[in-house]
C-alpha cells in the first residue's frame, strides 16, 4: 500500500471534520445547560404567565394540547394513506405515484411557507382567527408526509408470509391489514410518530401566523396559544428575559433529547426483529 | 334454517360492505396529500400573484429599495432574493465540506464504538429546534463576529455559520446512506490495484456516490433557504442589499415573519408573494432533489 502526502491530508480533514460536528454539538449542549439551568426556578413553572413572570408552564400546556390534536388528525390519515398505497393499490397504480410526489413536495415545503398558507386558508379565508385549530391543522399537513412514509417503510417490511397466512385462514383483506400486518408494523410507526412530535415540538415558523402568540392556555379551539418554542422566540425577541429564554431552551432541549432517545430506541428493537 | 341461511347472507354482505367502506376511507385519505399541495398552491399563488402584477414584475423582482411606508411604497425584493442567496452560499461553503468529509469520517473510517457516538450526535443536531439555533447564535456566534471582525455581529457571516451547522444533519446523512450504497466491490478492487484506504474512497467510492452526495447538498440548500426563525435572530434583517460578509441582511422568509404581523392591504399582499418567490424557488430544488435521486437509484 503506497501512502502519499495527500492520503494524509485526506486524513486528517476527515478526522477534524468529524471532531468538528461533534464539537459543535456538545459545546451548543453545553452552553445552553450552563447558562439555563441557574434560571430553572420553580416560578418558571407557575400556572399564570405575567409580565413579571414569564412563566412557561401555559406554553408547555399549549404543547402538549398542540401535539395531541396535530397527532389525532396527522396519525390516521398517514396511517390510512400508507395502507392504500401498500395494502391495496396496486402496481403501478397512477395514484400512487401522484400521492408519492405530492408527499415528496410537503415533505420540502419549508415551515414558513406552511404558515403562511395556513394564514391565508384557515385564518383569513375560513375566519378562524388566530386559533389552536388553525394551528393544529397547519401542523398536520406538515407532519403527514413524515407518518406516511415511515408508516409505508414498516408496513412494508412485514413479510408477505404474514398476509397470506391470514388470508389462508380465511381472514378477510381487512381483518388481515389490522389484526396482522399493522400489530408487527407498530414499533416502526410509532418511531415515525415520535420524530413528528419532535417536529411538533420544535416549530415555531408554522405557527407564529396560525395558532398566534397569546400565553396563556387556549380555552378552546378558536381561541390563541403558543407553543414552548414560539414562547422562547418571544422571549428571546423581546430581550429583557434572556435569563427565562435560557431555561426555555434547556426544557426544550431535553425534550429533543428524550423524544429522539425513544424513538432511536424503537428503531433499535426493529432492527433486531 | 331459512333463517339462520338469512343471518349468514347478511353476515357476508355486512362484511363485503364494511371492506369497501374502509377501502374507501383509506383511499380518501390518500387523496388529502394531493388536496393538500393543490390548496396550499392555489392559495398561495391567488393570494400572491396579482401583488406582483400591481407592482409591476420588473419593480417588484429588481427593485432594490423595500419601503412600505414611503408615499408611495416601493417593493423591491431584490435585497431579499440576493439575502437569501447570500445566506445559502455561506451555509453550503461551511456545510457542505464539513457535511461530507464527517459522512465519510462515519461510512468508512470511523471504529465502531465511535460511530455509536456520532450517530446519535448527528441525529439530536437534526431534532434541535430552530429557535434553539437561533438562541444559540444570537448569544454566541453573534458577539463572536463582533469581536473579531467588528460591526454589530448580525451579519451575513453568523447567519452563514449557524446555518452551516443546521444543514450538517441534512448534508452527513444522504452523504453517508449513498456511499453506503456503493458495492464494497469498488473498494475491493481500488485497493487490490495498490490504491490506498484514503484514495479508494476518495477516489473512487466518492465519485460512484456522486448523485446521492450531490442530492444532499441540494437537499441541504432547501434547508437553508427555507430557514426562518434562527436567521432572523442573526441576520440584523436590514431590507438593503449588504455590502459585505459583516452587514446585516434580510432573506425572503424573514421578510414574511417580521412584517406580516402589521402588515395590510398591498403591503401584506407583497409579503405574500415573497411567499411565492420562496414557494418556486423551493420547488425548483425539490425537482431537481428528485431527479438527482432517482439517477442515483439507478
Amino acid at each position: 500500500m503506497k501512502r502519499k502526502p495527500a492520503d494524509l491530508v485526506f486524513t486528517v480533514f476527515t478526522w477534524l471534520s468529524a471532531a468538528l460536528t461533534f464539537a459543535a454539538l456538545c459545546f451548543l449542549v453545553v452552553y445552553i445547560l450552563v447558562n439555563g439551568i441557574p434560571y430553572l426556578k420553580p416560578s418558571l413553572f407557575e400556572w399564570e404567565y405575567n409580565s413579571i413572570n414569564v412563566s412557561l408552564m401555559p406554553a408547555l400546556l399549549t404543547t402538549v394540547i398542540t401535539v395531541v390534536l396535530s397527532l389525532i388528525i396527522a396519525v390516521p390519515l398517514g396511517v390510512f394513506t400508507a395502507i392504500y398505497l401498500t395494502e391495496y393499490a396496486g402496481r403501478g397504480n397512477k395514484l400512487v405515484a401522484l400521492v408519492r410526489v405530492t408527499a415528496e413536495t410537503l415533505s420540502g415545503i419549508p415551515s414558513i411557507v406552511y404558515g403562511l398558507f395556513g394564514l391565508l386558508f384557515f385564518v383569513t379565508w375560513l375566519k378562524w382567527g388566530f386559533s389552536l385549530l388553525a394551528g393544529t391543522l397547519t401542523l398536520s399537513i406538515m407532519i403527514l408526509p413524515l407518518i406516511m412514509r415511515t408508516t409505508e417503510e414498516s408496513l412494508k417490511s412485514v413479510p408477505d408470509a404474514f398476509r397470506e397466512g391470514a388470508y389462508g385462514l380465511g381472514a378477510g383483506r381487512l381483518r388481515t391489514v389490522f389484526r396482522v400486518v399493522l400489530p408487527s408494523a407498530a414499533p416502526g410507526i410509532l418511531a415515525g410518530v415520535i420524530l413528528a412530535i419532535g417536529r411538533i415540538v420544535g416549530e415555531t415558523a408554522a405557527l407564529i401566523y396560525t395558532s398566534g402568540t397569546v400565553a396563556q392556555v387556549p380555552g378552546n379551539l378558536f381561541a390563541s396559544g403558543r407553543t414552548l418554542a414560539v414562547h422562547m422566540f418571544a422571549l428571546s425577541r423581546e430581550g429583557i428575559y434572556t435569563g427565562q429564554a435560557y431555561a426555555t431552551s434547556v426544557v426544550l432541549l431535553v425534550m429533543v433529547v428524550v423524544i429522539n432517545a425513544l424513538s432511536a430506541a424503537l428503531a433499535r428493537r426493529i432492527g433486531k426483529g | 334454517m331459512s333463517g339462520s341461511r338469512l343471518q349468514r347472507l347478511s353476515g357476508a354482505k355486512l362484511q363485503r360492505l364494511r371492506e369497501n367502506f374502509m377501502k374507501a376511507v383509506f383511499l380518501i385519505s390518500a387523496l388529502t396529500a394531493i388536496l393538500a399541495v393543490a390548496l396550499i398552491c392555489l392559495f398561495l399563488f391567488a393570494n400572491g400573484l396579482p401583488a406582483i402584477g400591481k407592482i409591476g414584475p420588473i419593480a417588484f423582482f429588481t427593485g432594490t429599495e423595500w419601503s412600505p411606508s414611503d408615499i408611495p411604497p416601493l417593493f423591491g425584493i431584490l435585497p431579499m432574493i440576493l439575502g437569501s442567496l447570500y445566506v445559502t452560499a455561506g451555509a453550503v461553503a461551511i456545510g457542505v465540506p464539513v457535511g461530507i468529509f464527517t459522512a465519510v469520517f462515519m461510512a468508512k473510517v470511523c471504529p465502531k464504538p465511535l460511530y455509536a457516538l456520532l450517530k446519535p450526535v448527528v441525529d439530536l443536531l437534526a431534532g434541535i429546534p430552530s429557535v434553539v439555533y437561533g438562541f444559540f447564535g444570537l448569544v454566541t456566534i453573534v458577539p463572536l463576529v463582533r469581536v473579531l471582525f467588528g460591526g454589530n455581529g448580525s451579519s451575513i457571516l453568523a447567519a452563514s455559520v449557524l446555518l452551516g451547522l443546521m444543514i450538517l444533519p441534512t448534508v452527513i446523512g444522504i452523504t453517508e446512506s449513498s456511499i453506503r450504497a456503493v458495492p464494497d466491490e469498488l473498494y475491493d478492487g481500488a485497493v487490490a490495484l495498490g490504491a490506498s484506504h484514503e484514495r479508494a474512497v476518495y477516489a473512487v467510492i466518492l465519485p460512484a456516490a456522486k448523485s446521492g452526495i450531490l442530492a444532499a447538498i441540494v437537499l441541504g440548500i432547501g434547508r437553508a433557504i427555507g430557514e426562518t426563525m434562527a436567521v432572523i435572530m442573526v441576520a440584523g434583517n436590514q431590507a438593503v442589499i449588504p455590502r459585505s460578509l459583516i452587514k446585516g441582511v434580510r432573506t425572503l422568509t424573514s421578510n414574511i415573519v417580521l412584517e406580516m404581523g402589521y402588515a395590510a392591504e398591498l403591503h401584506r399582499e407583497a409579503l405574500i408573494a415573497t411567499g411565492v418567490v420562496l414557494f418556486v424557488f423551493i420547488l425548483l430544488i425539490n425537482l431537481l432533489f428528485s431527479t438527482l435521486r432517482k439517477e442515483g437509484s439507478q
